[in-house]
């Protein structure tokens, strides 16, 4: 799960990493009040969607004047930004976060991730702030320090505090960079984040250190220990048919295609896609009904991929472990029934009582078109596609 | 021969008397595997499916001499309990859960480092569908009875993707010795590279296909492995060709966030280490017959 900037700079700062004051706004009204409270002359007003690399698509203005943050909040808020990381459908602006803007003389990188490889937790920092991590990367990797982080004790102070000297600051700043790593780690691992990302982490000349920016994402897994963090959940960033099927703890994930997909199994699920685009054909989501696949969840399952208008067919394809495909069938039925399917429908049933299933879906009148394998249903789900 | 486990383990099952655990444990018993008791923390004494239940694994290795345990316990309380199966000295724990916390499974990594080599747990899942040694012993919740004895090993991230692959192999009768479901979560306890260990040393597999999906480095990592050590031919195959990057697919740790976590990057890092791969998923037990065809020597039964 993703945060807003300003959720996550309110989390950080709960761990001590310091951060500008500021304050989100609905309306340019609210915009200007913000401003107006906060006091100063310079403000940043900073739109609010689940992405990076929001200053180079406009999304973030510099405003001197009450004034100019009401019509910078005005321009902003309901608009659709695109960035590079939005993809070009863009995500609506519903907040903006009012800050206090003040001059910087360095920008760093800092940002804590759950390193797969390692399977321990990796703090990675840059002089090169700013820019994307990937863009140093490739560009200075001799400009990235990191270092990886013992699970049994932590992060401890000198880890810190030779990437801090590494940076190239003086006493005072590494000191308060130092507290700045600190703070972001210990968010990171009391909150379960897979991710903090400070950029740029500002040096200013008086030798504060500021996370002007701040991204966190967290572990699905352990958001149930807190609650706090998943009440920040913002459902007006996720494609509305993925918010829904996460309600019904459905995995559904929108493709552009036109073919349907209904697997059980993650791994099956993707497996299925990837057979229909060697057929030639093109998947229009991912769907994962779960291992029990019961009557109900299939007929949310097919709501959710009908409210796709672009989907001409649809392919079941379920592998029964657990459950038994006599089941599934009736499922199945249920749903095709009960919601006039007009698309074409191909299923394909394997595993336990795989006989069964097929028999009460052939014997059932319903124009449904069986298949026995992997591959039959794929080029019967595609063919069924063109034809449609 | 089969990896992991077979007719003589011993297990317990660890959450006994949830209704999963109950429902897969009976399925495991009537598949034949050695279910020795349970454990359920407040329950000692009682007696369920007809094994005794007991409070601690401790106390649970002491009466039984149990070697092995499955995990049905709920997220909030799983690392808990792999920890103290750790500690009680079990040789391997296959733990079924879904959704135990990324950092939970990397702070239990590291407890079982506390403990040398010789006597340290082997880890299966967690997000996993578990263990099959066909015809010998079931640990997990698969259905059995699509698994027949045979020469190829099975290890795959996906559970229902891993029957799909026994299933095909099956129709062209081939069948397996075991088949490990190593868990779609970010961080897991055992990774293919241990077990593909596992299945070179074991002399009744012949050949092995390793079902990988995209994200993390296991796929890579155990492909440079086979070329450099391994003997007998590896069948891979890696799910997710059509996953938009940045995604996560169903699995936790499904997700494209890295260069190398991609299908296409897997497929071609497989390639580069000499395994043979399926072009795409239907065509995995037809791989496995052209490999197996390819490499008819049986090796020498040790």
């Amino acid at each position: 799960m993703d945060v807003h900037e300003y959720q996550a700079k309110e989390l950080l700062s709960g761990y001590g990493v310091p951060i500008q004051r500021g304050a989100v706004a609905y309306s340019p009204e609210q915009a200007s009040y913000a401003a107006s409270e906060l006091g100063g002359w310079h403000w940043a007003v900073k739109a609010q969607i689940h992405s990076g690399a929001r200053g180079k698509a406009g999304g973030i203005r510099l405003c001197t004047t009450y004034h100019e943050v009401h019509e910078a909040a005005q321009a902003l808020l309901g608009k659709k930004l695109v960035t590079v990381q939005t993809g070009p459908e863009g995500k609506v602006v519903q907040r903006v976060y009012v800050e206090l803007a003040e001059k910087f003389e360095r920008e760093l990188y800092l940002g804590i991730v759950l390193d797969r490889k390692a399977e321990r937790i990796r703090v990675i920092v840059s002089a090169q702030g700013g820019m994307e991590i990937e863009e140093i990367a490739g560009s200075s990797p001799n400009a990235i320090l990191q270092t990886i982080v013992e699970p049994a004790v932590g992060l401890q102070p000198f880890q810190a505090r030779e990437l801090a000297f590494g940076l190239g600051l003086n006493l005072k700043q590494v000191s308060r960079a130092v507290a700045a790593i600190m703070g972001a780690y210990r968010a990171f691992r009391d909150l379960d984040a897979t991710m903090v990302e400070i950029n740029p982490l500002v040096v200013t000349h008086d030798d504060r250190v500021i996370a002007l920016d701040a991204k966190m994402s967290f572990d699905d897994n352990g958001l149930f220990r807190h609650r706090d963090v998943a009440e920040m959940r913002d459902l007006s960033q996720e494609d509305p048919r993925e918010a829904e099927a996460s309600q019904d703890n459905l995995n559904y994930v929108g493709l552009d295609g036109d073919i349907g997909c209904i697997i059980n199994g993650a791994g099956l699920a993707m497996a299925t896609m990837d057979t229909i685009k060697h057929a030639g054909g093109r998947p229009a989501n991912f769907l994962d009904v779960g291992g029990g696949a019961s009557p109900e969840r299939v007929a949310k399952a097919f709501k959710l991929v009908l409210s796709d208008a672009k989907v001409k067919a649809v392919l079941v394809n379920i592998f029964a472990g657990i459950n038994r495909c006599d089941w599934v069938a009736q499922g199945v039925l249920q749903a095709v029934r009960a919601m006039h399917i007009e698309v074409p429908l191909v299923v394909r049933l394997a595993g336990t009582n795989e006989k069964e299933g097929r028999a009460i879906v052939s014997e059932s009148g319903l124009a449904i078109i069986s298949a026995e394998t992997l591959a039959e249903a794929a080029r019967k789900v595609v063919a069924a596609a063109r034809s449609a | 021969m089969s990896i992991l486990i077979d007719e003589k383990t011993a297990v317990l099952v660890q959450g006994f008397s949830g209704d999963k655990a109950s429902f897969h444990a009976k399925a495991m018993i009537d598949y034949g595997t050695r279910v020795v008791g349970g454990v359920t923390p407040g329950k000692g004494g009682q007696t369920h499916l007809g094994r005794p239940v007991f409070n601690t694994v401790k106390d649970a290795v002491r009466a039984t001499a149990a070697t092995t345990s499955i995990a049905f316990v709920p997220p909030a309380f799983a690392a808990d309990s792999l920890m103290e199966a750790a500690d009680a000295g079990l040789k391997l724990v296959c733990i079924i859960t879904d959704g135990i916390p990324a950092q939970d499974m990397m702070r239990v990594k590291r407890y079982l480092m506390r403990y040398p080599r010789e006597r340290r747990t082997m880890l299966v899942g967690p997000n996993c569908a578990g263990i099959i040694s066909a015809g010998k012993a079931m640990l997990g919740i698969m259905p059995g009875h699509i698994y027949k004895r045979g020469p190829v090993g099975i290890v795959s991230r996906s559970g229902t993707l891993g029957y799909e692959a026994a299933a095909q192999m099956n129709a062209l009768g081939i069948g397996q010795t075991t088949s490990v479901g190593i868990g779609g979560d970010p961080i897991n306890g055992s990774s293919f590279l241990d077990h593909l260990k596992l299945f070179e040393e074991d002399p009744e597999t012949q050949a092995v296909v390793m079902i990988g999906e995209i994200g993390g480095p296991q796929e890579a990592e155990a492909s440079k492995w086979v070329k450099e050590n391994m003997s007998k031919p590896v069948i891979g195959y890696v799910a997710g060709l059509t996953a938009p990057k940045g995604r996560r697919m169903g699995h936790a740790g499904a997700i494209i966030s890295a260069s190398g976590d991609s299908a296409a990057e897997k497929t071609e890092i497989m390639k580069s280490f000499g395994l043979t791969v399926a072009s795409s998923a239907c065509e995995l037990g037809s791989t496995v017959a052209e490999v197996l065809r390819r490499n008819p020597t049986p090796r020498t039964m040790a």
